[in-house]
């Protein structure tokens, strides 16, 4: 057994927030400055180049990319042959609460959906643990923010509907978000499995990091190119960069559904892996 | 062009959708928790926190600064929360919004009827933003925190007009413009 001390974890984790939300990822910058060049409109390529001037300055002085720094969501890998001393789920939470309070993040989080007190330190975060083989302690940790969360959709598909049906859904799924959450979106898109897998898979894909499948990733390529028609464009403000990537996730499901859910995600999709 | 607060119906009569502007001067911060109290005023007939007349709100709830900082990231939040608020604030001199994101219909109605406009700063773009503001303080419901209403001090803010007093809205014009059949 391989002992991982908790006070370990709260220090990668605190760090991890703060670097997450200060560094917009060097692909998603290569994928900006892309878009930017192909851009048709003149106000969204404009749009394109301040999110590249925003990124700048927010690694340089370590100011937030965006002031919603949103709610942590965590995606844990637990190896089987890891022992943590102390509880993971405590050791996750100490680390945000001293990440955003030492690091000027804002604290989004509220104790109670109805009273909405905040927390004070932005936790507690959205854990899921899975056990897996191995001696290590794997973290995938998203910040989330509501603007693009709030205009999510999941719908129980029929199991003969068409890949056609699939893609107009996730396209009207763009159309009603709009230029409310913040376009040029990546899609997180979690289809089969039962209706809370679904959607657990359309936060994961939000954090892919390998593809399935040829088909899966044609998929992918189709549903960026029809999101891409909706002429939304950056900010809104019309144009023809509205995703700059669509990820999808599957799984097995029953033989009568097939639930599909879109996890809309803006420009500024801060993610970032550890491995303890 | 460059335009100053506070916002008369002479000034806002000259914006049109879709011009970029540079706006300087005094604005307040408001969102959810805020709106829905100051709302709750106007329903009541009492009298608000705030001077409302020729004013302008910014929906953001910004993050903490640094004690070099006059304020953190402070980009906008999405608008259409606040719709079911915002024209009883019109009525009370509200001049300029600034936002994200289309809004009702009588919103929409609301900003026409009071000569105000609804601007979008342009989401994601909290950092660079936030260097645009010079001065930050509390005026009201300090408790809400984030979500306080704050005086802030713009200087050369960079914003879009979506809706202009003539009833035009750039959402629909710039997104019409590059919607492809498919």
């Amino acid at each position: 057994m391989r002992k991982i001390d908790s006070e370990i974890i709260t220090k990668e984790i605190k760090e991890a927030v703060q670097t997450a939300n200060y560094s917009l990822e060097q692909n998603l910058i290569q994928k900006l400055k892309t878009a930017a060049n192909k851009e048709k409109s003149d106000l969204g390529k404009n749009v394109l180049k301040e999110l590249i001037e925003n990124a700048k300055i927010a690694r340089e002085e370590n100011i937030p990319i965006c002031q919603d720094t949103g709610i942590v969501v965590i995606f844990a890998e637990v190896g089987n042959n890891v022992k943590i001393n102390g509880d993971l789920n405590e050791a996750i939470n100490y680390g945000i609460k001293i990440g955003y309070n030492e690091g000027y993040l804002r604290n989004s989080v509220v104790e109670d959906p109805f009273k909405r007190e905040n927390t004070g330190d932005n936790t507690p975060a959205i854990i899921y643990t899975d056990l897996v083989e191995g001696d290590r302690l794997n973290l995938k940790i998203l910040i989330k923010g509501a603007g693009s969360e709030n205009m999510s959709k999941i719908k129980m598909f029929k199991p003969t509907s068409t890949k056609k049906e699939i893609i107009d859904f996730v396209v009207e799924t763009v159309e009603k978000a709009g230029a409310n959450a913040c376009p040029p979106y990546i899609l997180g898109i979690g289809i089969g499995g039962t209706f809370e897998k679904a959607a657990l898979l359309s936060k994961k894909a939000l954090v892919k990091d390998y593809q399935e499948d040829s088909y899966i990733e044609d998929l992918e390529s189709k549903i960026l190119k029809e999101v891409n028609k909706t002429g939304i464009g950056p900010a809104g403000l019309g144009g023809n960069t509205t995703a700059l990537g669509v990820n999808i996730l599957t799984h097995p499901c029953h033989i009568a559904s097939l639930p599909v859910a879109v996890n809309v995600n803006c420009h500024a999709s801060r993610h970032i892996k550890i491995s303890i | 062009m460059k335009l100053k607060t506070p916002l008369t119906e002479k000034k806002t009569k000259e914006l049109k959708a879709g011009d970029k502007v540079y706006l300087s001067g005094y604005v307040y911060t408001a969102r959810d928790q805020a709106h829905k109290r100051l709302y709750k005023l106007i329903k009541n007939n009492e009298k608000v926190p705030i001077d409302l007349n020729n004013s302008v709100i910014y929906y953001t709830g910004p993050a903490p600064a640094r004690p070099n900082q006059a304020i953190g990231a402070c980009g906008p939040t999405t608008s259409y929360r606040m719709d079911e608020y915002t024209p009883a604030l019109l009525k009370r001199g509200l001049k300029g919004i600034i936002g994200k994101g289309p809004r009702s219909k009588e919103v929409l109605e609301s900003l026409k009827e009071n000569k105000a406009v609804y601007f979008a700063a342009i989401g994601g773009t909290a950092a660079l933003l936030s260097q645009k503001i010079i001065e930050s303080k509390i005026v009201a419901y300090s408790d809400l925190e984030t979500e306080a209403i704050r005086l802030l001090k713009l200087k050369e803010f960079p914003l879009v007009v979506i809706n202009d007093v003539y009833g035009n809205d750039y959402y629909e014009i710039g997104q019409n413009k590059f919607k492809e059949t498919r």
